[in-house]
């Protein structure tokens, strides 16, 4: 299933301070070829911040290479073919066509004075394809819904095609059905080469789509192994501070919090 | 996609406006010159219609369409930078402290009206404004943030305008300056046109540089760095751009304002809001509104000619209420 594991980017020691305070601790993560690494934690637990550094957007200390190279010696356009970034939130903050937002997915690629070439034309359908957004093309972004604004910018992130994607919280405002695509969709990138980081809140669906799954608590790095492995009942009371049920289906665990501890 | 063709059509009919403008900036004047003569005029010596032409009306047609592209391209790109409709050069004082430095460096006798120093000396004080505008504005931009900086700022250029024509060494100096920063485009030579220009033109070249970069930044600055847009540079070069500009438009030709905020937002209806698509229509739009403020304040009767700063804040004002109305929801979400 997996076609091979090599490392894609990987951060060791990882501290990421502001000001006096420790934000992340010492993180060790690799984020290997076709896996689909889910990371969790409670609020303020340091996951965004935690991907940001990886994605070279904050100053950190320790090391950090992507695909061999030290992430830091790398030009800005290099790494932004490389590894595509997804952050929370999904800021849109000019009223522009989703065909037109979609298409900055491929900023990477252009060259200053380069008309879009065929192959970013594909890229951009693929990926308004995959998010279930090429309906919208022609739409103004500003005038979705949330769903769909983060869709969106999924397919933006996706357009680059970049063989490492870390996204915050890709599937925060979505309806389940839309979960479940995105969920799959992340996962199948991630089995076709990609290495995939996604942060994500809903613990049965990193249970059951996750290859990988890291949780994280204070900054610190607690559990990092397959999603059975991680995602125990104690653990969980441990990080989340909530007991769940947890009931096997044929699809995988359903964890189901019961109450706050 | 479907908008390149409108656009290009768009821009040729933008540019033609700029041309009948021109043409009709060179015909406007109190002495009556027909098209013929003008353009005889303009081309061979015809004597006192060459003078008049040449000397008289081509400096002001010349500075209005640099000023007005200029401060069209600084608008479009603070915009892109800020990621808000409602930035604009001089809302944050940054003609005023560009005249403000001008004209302290004239009223003390330091240089004279003609020298290099004097578009130096704007392009520095507009540095500072500028410059200090994005330092506090932020990493976000919010638009409160914005426009809270942008009053500050704007008082503090006013209280060095105040202090210049307060230590101006005579009255007539100090009225001078007063008149100057009313913004005019009158009795200028072609010498001004040499001094400003080539900054106006370096300006232009450096912001248009960054629109890719505005583009990336509707997506915030994250999403912008990860996709290759070194955010902190493309600061730093649109607070040079927008100085270079501003500053040297308004050591020639006084405080013009709410060009910047005019021309985009009304090429915006017709080029989309993508900020790399505005640069060029924003420019050719504060081209055709500067020369059209200035037809205008020529052809109203009377003693003294009208200013041309007048003209654009009385246009402009109102305009910014109402955008300022329309952005109330924003405004409101933010506070």
């Amino acid at each position: 299933m997996k076609p091979d594991l090599a490392p894609r980017l990987r951060a060791g020691n990882l501290t990421v301070r502001r000001g006096a305070r420790i934000i992340v601790a010492d993180a060790n993560l690799t984020l290997n070829a076709g896996e689909l690494t889910v990371l969790a934690g409670p609020n303020g637990a340091g996951k965004t911040t935690l991907a940001r550094a990886m994605a070279g957007l904050l100053p950190s200390q320790g090391s950090l290479s992507l695909g061999g190279t030290t992430l830091a010696a790398m030009s800005v356009r290099e790494r932004a073919r490389t590894l595509a970034y997804l952050p929370q939130g999904h800021e849109f903050h000019w009223p522009m066509s989703v065909e037109h937002i979609v298409a900055l997915g491929r900023e990477p690629h252009a060259d200053p004075f380069s008309q879009i070439t065929p192959e970013d034309r594909a890229a951009i359908q693929t990926a308004m394809e995959a998010t279930t957004t090429d309906t919208l093309a022609t739409r103004i972004v500003t005038t979705l819904s949330g769903g769909e604004r983060a869709r969106v910018a999924l397919a933006r992130a996706l357009a680059t095609q970049a063989s490492v994607l870390i996204a915050d919280e890709p599937i925060a405002s979505l309806d389940e059905r839309h979960q479940l695509i995105v969920m799959d969709l992340l996962r199948g990138i991630a089995h076709q080469g990609a290495a995939v980081l996604a942060i994500i809140h809903d613990l049965t669906l990193a249970a059951r789509f996750a290859d990988r799954v890291v949780l994280m608590n204070e900054g610190r790095i607690i559990a990092n192994d397959a999603p059975i492995a991680a995602l125990t009942p104690e653990r969980i009371a441990q990080i989340f501070n909530i007991s769940v049920h947890r009931i096997e289906t044929p699809d995988g665990p359903l964890l189901i919090p019961s109450r706050a501890l | 996609m479907a908008f390149d063709r409108q656009g290009s059509l768009l821009t040729l009919l933008l540019t033609a406006l700029v041309t009948v403008l021109v043409a009709a900036s060179l015909m406007t004047g109190p002495a009556h010159l027909g098209a013929e003569t003008v353009a005889k005029s303009l081309f061979s010596d015809q004597g006192v219609a060459s003078i008049i032409v040449r000397d008289v009306r081509l400096p002001r047609t010349l500075l209005a369409t640099l000023i007005g592209a200029t401060f069209g391209v600084a608008g479009a790109a603070l915009q892109g930078l800020l990621r808000n409709p409602l930035a604009e050069p001089s809302l944050f004082g940054a003609p005023q402290a560009a005249a403000a430095t001008a004209a302290g460096l004239m009223a003390f006798g330091l240089v004279s009206p003609v020298s290099l120093a004097v578009p130096l000396g704007g392009i520095t004080g507009a540095l500072l404004s500028v410059g200090a505008l994005v330092a506090i504005a932020g990493r976000r931009a919010s638009l409160t943030m914005t426009l809270l900086a942008g009053l500050a700022l704007a008082s503090l250029a006013g209280a060095a305008i105040a202090l210049v024509l307060n230590l101006a060494p005579n009255p007539y100096i100090a009225l001078e300056i007063a008149f100057w920063l009313l913004g005019s485009l009158r009795d200028r030579s072609m010498i001004h046109v040499w001094i400003a220009a080539p900054f106006m033109v370096a300006s232009w070249v450096v912001l248009a540089a960054n629109a890719r970069a505005f583009r990336a930044l509707t997506l915030g600055e994250d999403a912008a760095t990860s996709l290759g847009v070194n955010v902190g540079r493309v600061r730093i070069w649109v607070v040079i751009g927008v100085a270079l500009g501003v500053g040297a438009a308004v050591s020639v030709a006084g405080a013009i304002s709410f060009v910047g905020l005019v021309a985009p937002h009304l090429v915006r209806r017709f080029y989309g809001s993508d900020p790399a698509r505005t640069l060029l229509p924003s420019a050719l739009a504060g081209a055709a509104l500067l020369l059209a403020a200035d037809i205008i304040v020529r052809l109203v009767p009377g003693p003294l000619e009208i200013k041309i700063g007048v003209i654009t804040a009385l246009i402009g004002v109102p305009f910014f209420i109402a955008m300022i109305f329309r952005e109330r929801q924003v405004l409101e979400e933010s506070a």
